[in-house]
């Protein structure tokens, strides 16, 4: 994965350091951090306009991501350029249906998969660590080995073989997509719980009898919060990544639906017969977003690590 | 440590056993069958063909017969789709191919990456640094399959310099485009968790002393400073080598190599079973094998780790 | 042509080729024209072939390398008729139940045994065998031998097949019911002769380069899967010196915009042109680029089943949806290859088919729709209570453009919500083959030339009819077909009561559109809609 899972964990040892010199406030401090940082900070711009362009950006255009232009169909190279006049200002793809349309179409479905994809793997990744990590013992080892098996599955296959086998959709591509994502997940997690459980204030709550799932959901969960968001930040070009190579092989969402991938991937295969805007545009979109995740996430780690402090 | 080894292997076996379940029941489970095609056979030469290749049988005896045949022969059985081969030929054929351009695009991402990495960590906030940065950042966003038709594109039709694919017995023309498509993006990967690895080291009393002792920028880098740099690069390196052979479906689509990948995506899609039981016993294993490599290899450089 | 990627082909062979070099730098020995110096055939073939073994090769670019490995009787010329191959004439007996054919006495087996009268009886009875389950087994049947369907179930030995060798050079063959097209048949890849000894020797080995024995112009001599074949002169075939192409090569290339730009490069002698580039093309290259019809109709079929929506048993909804489809949209501006727009089922370039004047062809599009739209309103159909349904395409990006392009025909038009499903190609087969479908995408290669091959998917009994159409007129004009001297009046007939009932909506007739590098001459068979090509009947010129 994209996911540098050495330096999160790395963080999440530190975190756990970290409550014994509480001082300050934690977030607050975090959130100082953050702003300072410029790169983070101008991506988080530019990724909240992407966010609403996909949201909003329908409404500047007469166009809808399915209407063919009936005018230009079957002429695109010429007639289908980027233009104010016609009304298509990414141009047309090579049905002669409105590129900005399918664009903001496309954004949405790209950054749901990968932040719901990312969600899918946060929640089952936190949840499993935790458990394992709390329980212990044969428990733990057990759950650990069949992370460990887990691993060591072609995960690219078994999507392929999942979207081959229960058909094209996009949930099952949250599904496919989160489900493999959450190994490395619950190992960061474990090890922080292993850390987190012998605490004084777990030891508390064992004490008065609060049953165990409660302990993990209001004492251990909350507090592995830093680590999870920062990986979960950098978890989310991934998804956005390996979506676009299931929209390459052809096993990506249906017509007329379309995703970042999909339109680079119909854009790069013509890219030779006079239509590169059917390339750049939505490339463009892609690589922008995927920059501002990288940069976000590598804010939030260095802004919640508190060694440099 | 042998224990440690002796007990890895011990679990690689039921975990190539439960990919074989999870694969042989998915394939199964997934509509259609390697016989289908826009005009159905006649009912009676389905028949002769379903039993000449076993499909008759019930399912659990079909695997199992697999499982005996893979464990005492090390037989994959018959392709269905290509008929006068086997599984064992296609790989034999296929392998080396996907292994020669796996090897080969290692090589050029980990030295590309590592001196990238390092570079700019030493020259940090330099415009050399920015530059590194943004190479490695647009290096591992930009999709191999936008990246190849744009190498041929430049390279075949325009400056006519290299062949546009094929694999041609491996002359090294028709190797450079896809191992550059092939490389990039864990190029990018490994320059910058080198860098970030690398800057934090440089940070570290020890190195910090050795700069003080005025001991030469090169005497610190290259014997202090590289092997523990190294050490999340190297935990890196074996889910990047195994992306390395899955991800060349890409470059065997598009390069039409030869290599594994086209195989695999197409026995998924025109159900040949066993072509693709095979890629996936074959890609777990050495999945299994490179994990094991790389924490072999993280014990041998950092002695504090003890299993 | 280009100068890198063919010098390292040829760099790359050179030391294989012991070849003589009788007609490079020569002159066309009928023609006259001058050769070029190098006589290697490129081409792009789309996915892998299937095997090389002539009983079992089941995919069309298999079949046209077996054609080039293996020589059966009778061969083709590029209008498609038969000329002499390894039999040189035929005689049929009175009751025209017993063919027997007199063999070319010089031919031989690229390791120097002779082809014999034996090697055929071997061959069918091996492909009629249901021990080696050959996809293609139920070729026996079609060429009508002699208990071939018995045969075929196991109930009746091979040795009872309609088959003898007579002796070296006479091979009998005797059929179940007088068939006029049956040496038509032994053009097919599957009657092809194969070497029993070499097949004994090695068993399912026999079609590796370095085992295989065949009697035609070629022997393959490299194959790597997925990537290339190659095969080279048959020093030992009957006709070598009149043989000019030294090697033919098959590259596999998946996607056709590579293709076209290594065919650009030069690395190509021939490819596909993707979809929508072929005016461009044909523009910048007036002399490559060509586009031909083909044997083939791509169709839409309404579920007329059970299982089907209650709307589309409704005629007057099936007739709507037709008319509604602008054809010549889809084929000049979303395939723009030449393709012929389809009121018809069957193609007009099937031989002896007039293609039958159906009413809505005759009328202009504004016409058509109009009447679409009358016509779905008299079905109850409109604003208030919108007809909606699902359709089914496998995927392509061509069958994608295409159901999009009538999606929103039909919603511009009509006002027809329709919901697109594209699915991978086994589901959808399995989906269509079970009736699980609303409309859903066809397409129907002829498997002979003769109007009967497509319309027999509208009879109610055959296993490909997926739409489950049913209509006693037209099974019964298709069954006094079978037997009429001049069936034509009964094809006609039949397709006008398709237009009428519109049971499928006919969308186009294929066209093939390729690249040829315009130095390659010979007979490409432009003409002959089935596509036999034989790499021995091409050269190329000198520039």
């Amino acid at each position: 994965m994209l996911v540098d899972s050495q330096k999160v964990g790395d963080l999440a040892e530190n975190l756990a350091k970290m409550d014994e010199v509480k001082g300050r406030s934690l977030w607050g401090d975090a959130l100082r951090r953050f702003k300072q940082n410029k790169a983070a900070m101008v991506s988080l711009i530019i990724l909240t306009l992407v966010i609403l362009f996909s949201l909003t950006g329908q409404f500047l255009t007469p166009w809808s991501n399915e209407e063919i232009d009936w005018n230009i169909m079957g002429n695109v190279a010429e007639m289908g350029k980027p233009s104010f006049e016609t009304g298509h200002y990414f141009g047309a793809d090579d049905l002669g249906r409105d590129l900005y349309a399918r664009v903001v179409q496309g954004s949405r479905i790209s950054l749901m998969v990968g932040v719901v994809g990312a969600l899918i793997a946060v929640i089952v990744g936190t949840l499993y660590g935790a458990v394992a990590g709390y329980v212990g013992g044969r428990t733990d080892q057990i759950m650990m080995r069949i992370v460990d098996i887990l691993m060591s599955i072609p995960y690219m296959f078994v999507l392929i073989l999942l979207l081959v086998v229960f058909g094209r959709s996009v949930v099952m591509l949250f599904v496919g997509i989160g489900l493999i994502s959450w190994l490395d997940m619950s190992r960061i997690v474990r090890g922080q719980t292993l850390t987190i459980k012998n605490k004084e204030f777990v030891e508390a709550a064992q004490a008065m009898g609060v049953p165990g799932f409660k302990i993990i959901m209001k004492h251990i969960v909350p507090n592995l919060l830093g680590v999870v968001a920062v990986y979960a930040t950098l978890l989310v070009p991934g998804m956005i990544l390996t979506e676009s190579f299931i929209s390459f092989l052809g096993l990506g969402v249906q017509e007329p639906s379309t995703s970042w991938g999909a339109l680079i991937s119909e854009g790069a295969g013509t890219i030779q017969y006079g239509t590169p805007w059917q390339l750049w545009f939505p490339l463009a979109f892609f690589v922008v977003s995927l920059f501002c995740f990288f940069f976000i996430g590598d804010g939030l780690r260095d802004a919640l690590d508190p060694k440099d402090r | 440590m042998l224990n440690y080894v002796i007990k890895r292997i011990a679990i690689a076996i039921p975990t190539l056993l439960i990919l074989i379940v999870i694969s042989f029941v998915l394939m199964h489970a997934a509509p259609g069958g390697p016989f289908n095609s826009e005009k159905p056979l006649p009912p009676q030469v389905l028949a002769n063909i379903e039993a000449k290749y076993g499909l008759d049988q019930p399912l659990w005896k079909q695997m199992v017969n697999y499982v005996v045949g893979l464990v005492t022969e090390f037989d994959m059985g018959p392709s269905f789709k290509y008929k006068d081969r086997s599984v064992n030929e296609i790989i034999a054929q296929g392998f080396p191919i996907t292994i020669t351009y796996g090897v080969l695009s290692f090589i050029v991402a980990v030295t590309v990456g590592v001196s990238l990495g390092a570079i700019a960590a030493i020259r940090q906030n330099t415009w050399i640094d920015y530059l590194a940065v943004g190479i490695s950042i647009g290096a591992q966003v930009l999709p191999n399959f936008v990246m190849a038709p744009l190498l041929v594109l430049t390279f075949t039709l325009w400056l006519g310099w290299l062949p546009g694919g094929g694999w041609n017995g491996g002359q090294w023309q028709y190797l450079i485009m896809p191992v550059i498509a092939l490389s990039t993006s864990y190029m990018a990967s490994i320059a910058r968790i080198t860098r970030s690895s690398m800057l934090e080291v440089l940070n570290t009393n020890y190195i910090r002393t050795a700069t003080a002792k005025g001991l030469p920028a090169k005497t610190i880098f290259f014997r202090h400073a590289l092997k523990p740099a190294m050490l999340p690069v190297i935990s890196y390196l074996g889910p990047a080598f195994v992306g390395m052979i899955t991800g060349s479906v890409v470059i065997d689509m598009y390069f039409s190599t030869g290599g594994m990948g086209q195989f695999f995506v197409n026995s998924a899609l025109t159900r040949d079973y066993s072509v693709m039981m095979g890629i996936t016993i074959l890609i777990g294993l050495l999945t299994i094998m490179f994990n094991l490599v790389v924490d072999l290899l993280y014990a041998w450089i950092d002695p504090k780790i003890r299993y | 042509m280009s100068h890198f990627a063919k010098s390292l082909a040829a760099g790359a062979f050179a030391a294989s080729l012991t070849a003589s070099f009788a007609y490079a730098a020569g002159t066309h020995p009928v023609t006259g024209e001058a050769l070029a110096d190098e006589q290697i055939f490129t081409y792009r073939v789309l996915d892998e072939h299937s095997s090389v073994d002539p009983q079992i090769v089941e995919d069309v670019s298999g079949s046209e390398i077996v054609r080039d490995l293996f020589e059966g009787l009778y061969n083709q010329d590029a209008d498609g008729n038969l000329v002499p191959g390894v039999a040189l004439s035929h005689e049929l007996s009175e009751d025209k139940l017993t063919y027997t054919f007199t063999l070319r006495p010089e031919a031989k087996w690229s390791d120097g045994n002779p082809v014999t009268a034996g090697d055929f009886e071997y061959a069918w009875k091996r492909l009629a065998d249901p021990e080696l389950a050959s996809p293609y087994q139920w070729f026996i049947e079609v060429m009508g031998l002699k208990n071939g369907g018995a045969v075929m179930a196991g109930e009746m030995g091979l040795d009872d097949l309609g088959v003898k060798a007579l002796d070296d050079h006479t091979l009998e063959v005797q059929l179940e019911v007088p068939l006029s097209y049956f040496p038509l048949t032994t053009t097919h890849a599957s009657t092809f002769p194969s070497p029993k000894w070499v097949i004994d020797e090695f068993g399912e080995e026999w079609t590796k380069p370095e085992n295989i024995v065949s009697n035609g112009a070629y022997v393959l001599t490299e194959h790597v899967p997925q990537e290339r074949s190659v095969r080279s002169r048959n020093e030992m075939y009957w006709n070598n010196e009149n043989t000019i192409i030294e090697q033919t090569i098959a590259l596999v290339i998946n996607d056709e915009n590579t293709a076209l730009t290594r065919y650009l490069a030069g690395e190509l002698d021939r490819t596909e042109v993707p979809t929508g580039q072929y005016p461009r093309l044909a523009e910048e290259y007036p002399d490559e680029a060509l586009s031909f019809p083909r044997l083939c109709s791509y169709y839409y079929t309404f579920n007329l089943s059970d299982s089907g929506p209650e709307a589309f048993k409704d005629v007057r909804v099936r007739q709507a949806l037709s008319y509604a489809i602008d054809r010549s949209i889809i084929t000049d501006n979303v395939l723009q290859g030449g393709q012929y727009e389809a009121f018809t089922f069957t193609p007009g370039a099937t031989a002896n088919f007039e293609v039958p004047e159906v009413a809505f062809g005759q009328m202009t599009q504004a016409e058509r729709d109009a009447k679409a739209q009358e016509l779905l309103a008299e079905a109850g159909y409109g604003p208030d209570n919108p007809l909606s349904f699902s359709m089914i395409y496998n995927t392509s990006e061509g069958h994608k453009k295409i159901a999009i392009a009538m999606s929103q025909m039909w919603k511009q038009k009509l006002g027809v919500e329709v919901e697109l499903g594209n699915m991978e190609w086994q589901v959808f087969l399995e989906e269509r083959g079970n009736q699980n479908f609303e409309l859903a995408r066809g397409a129907w290669c002829g498997d002979y030339n003769e109007a009967s091959t497509f319309l027999d998917l509208v009879q109610s009994g055959s296993g490909y009819n997926d739409g489950k159409y049913s209509n006693a007129e037209v099974d019964q004009l298709l069954a006094d077909a079978k037997t009429s001297e001049d069936p034509s009046a009964n094809y006609t007939r039949v397709e006008q009561i398709i237009a009428e009932e519109m049971p499928i909506i006919p969308i186009y007739h294929y066209t093939n559109v390729y690249m040829m590098n315009p130095a390659l001459k010979g007979s490409w068979p432009v003409q002959n809609v089935e596509q036999n090509w034989y790499s021995k009947d091409l050269y190329f010129t000198a520039d």
